[in-house]
């Protein structure tokens, strides 16, 4: 067994032995930890496999999105630093069976297909050879993949953006001024709407009334806004 | 390092990652079961371009065609969590109904 053999075995159990620890601890924020290790290791095999561009751009790519994965995880976490036990799953035995039945039936297909073996010759130029194709016959898809992206980044700001749809796209906020210490320019979109306003406008959620505690009169959420309700 | 072991380790990360995207309940968790399954289909796909197609470019393109498709998921993904979050406030599955029956 040669050395790369051995690397892959032992990449290959950290992969799969780390994957699984993803949905099996306790705290949200190592889980995601857990998966950049499997991504990694999954990386390293990609450079055994004779792809070190897609390799190395695997390892970069994950080392990113595990963090902000990881940022995402703090916001939604249901248990803080995993002190206590978490096991919030549903449907608990269907999943496992069903992540078996996967696991068996594309093994079992493995194990039974005839396989072409054709490696990559040594020495073969692969990133050259990558970055021609991308520029060259599949140009198309490669173009076309950056355009899916650009609509992915419009989509996200689009959805995760405080108002969108459901009222002003800029209430609450204040353009800056043409000159430094300025009018703000263009339109005032609300009356006292510094900090104040967004703390409360957030605080309050779905909340449709007034809430007469705080006494500024410049307490309304988007909800109060488009209710028209103003109060100076 | 033959290609049925490198299809049997992407299966059993697509088996794990379809797990997790069943059972977990929470939305950020469930993405991850997703993340997961793609990794297996990423590490098939290198697989397949370096020991069965003699390095042909166009296995590499389909790899690069996977890492896009991440990227689309996690973004997409976690601007729907925080879209539902603030009209629902709800960060479980059993949190949202509505599209129940």
């Amino acid at each position: 067994m040669s050395g790369i053999d051995l690397a892959f075995y032992a990449l290959s159990i950290l992969a799969i032995a780390r994957g699984w620890r993803v949905f099996a601890t306790d705290s949200m924020v190592r889980a995601s930890f857990l998966l950049l290790l499997s991504f990694i290791a999954v990386g390293l095999i990609m450079l055994l496999l004779a792809a070190p561009y897609l390799g190395v751009a695997t390892v970069f790519m994950m080392a990113v999105e595990m963090m902000v994965m990881a940022l995402f995880m703090v916001m939604f976490m249901m248990n803080p630093a995993g002190l206590n036990p978490m096991m919030m799953v549903h449907q608990h035995r269907f999943s496992l069976a069903a992540g078996a039945v996967a696991f068996v039936g594309l093994a079992a297909i493995t194990l039974v297909t005839e396989f072409p073996v054709d490696p990559v010759a040594a020495g073969k130029p692969v990133i050259r050879d990558l970055g021609t194709e991308l520029l060259g016959n599949s140009m198309l898809i490669f173009e076309s993949a950056g355009v899916t992206l650009l609509a992915t980044m419009v989509g996200s700001v689009i959805l995760s953006s405080r108002s969108g749809r459901f009222g002003a796209a800029d209430a609450g906020s204040k353009p800056p001024p043409l000159v430094p210490g300025g009018e703000p320019a263009g339109r005032v979109p609300e009356e006292g709407g510094g900090h104040h306003h967004h703390d409360h406008g957030h605080s309050q959620g779905d909340e449709h009334q007034h809430n007469p505690s705080h006494g500024h009169g410049q307490t309304h959420g988007n909800d109060g806004q488009r209710g028209g309700c103003h109060e100076h | 390092m033959s290609i049925e072991a490198i299809l049997i380790v992407a299966s059993a990360l697509i088996g794990i990652g379809l797990y997790g995207a069943l059972s977990q309940q929470s939305f950020v968790m469930l993405m991850m079961g997703l993340e997961l399954m793609l990794n297996g289909v990423l590490l098939a796909a290198v697989g397949f371009w370096s020991l069965t197609a003699a390095g042909v470019p166009e296995g590499q393109l389909l790899a690069i065609v996977t890492m896009a498709v991440m990227a689309v998921e996690m973004s997409i993904g976690f601007a729907l969590v925080v879209a539902v979050y603030r009209k629902r406030q709800a960060d479980v599955t059993e949190g949202i109904t509505t599209l129940k029956h």
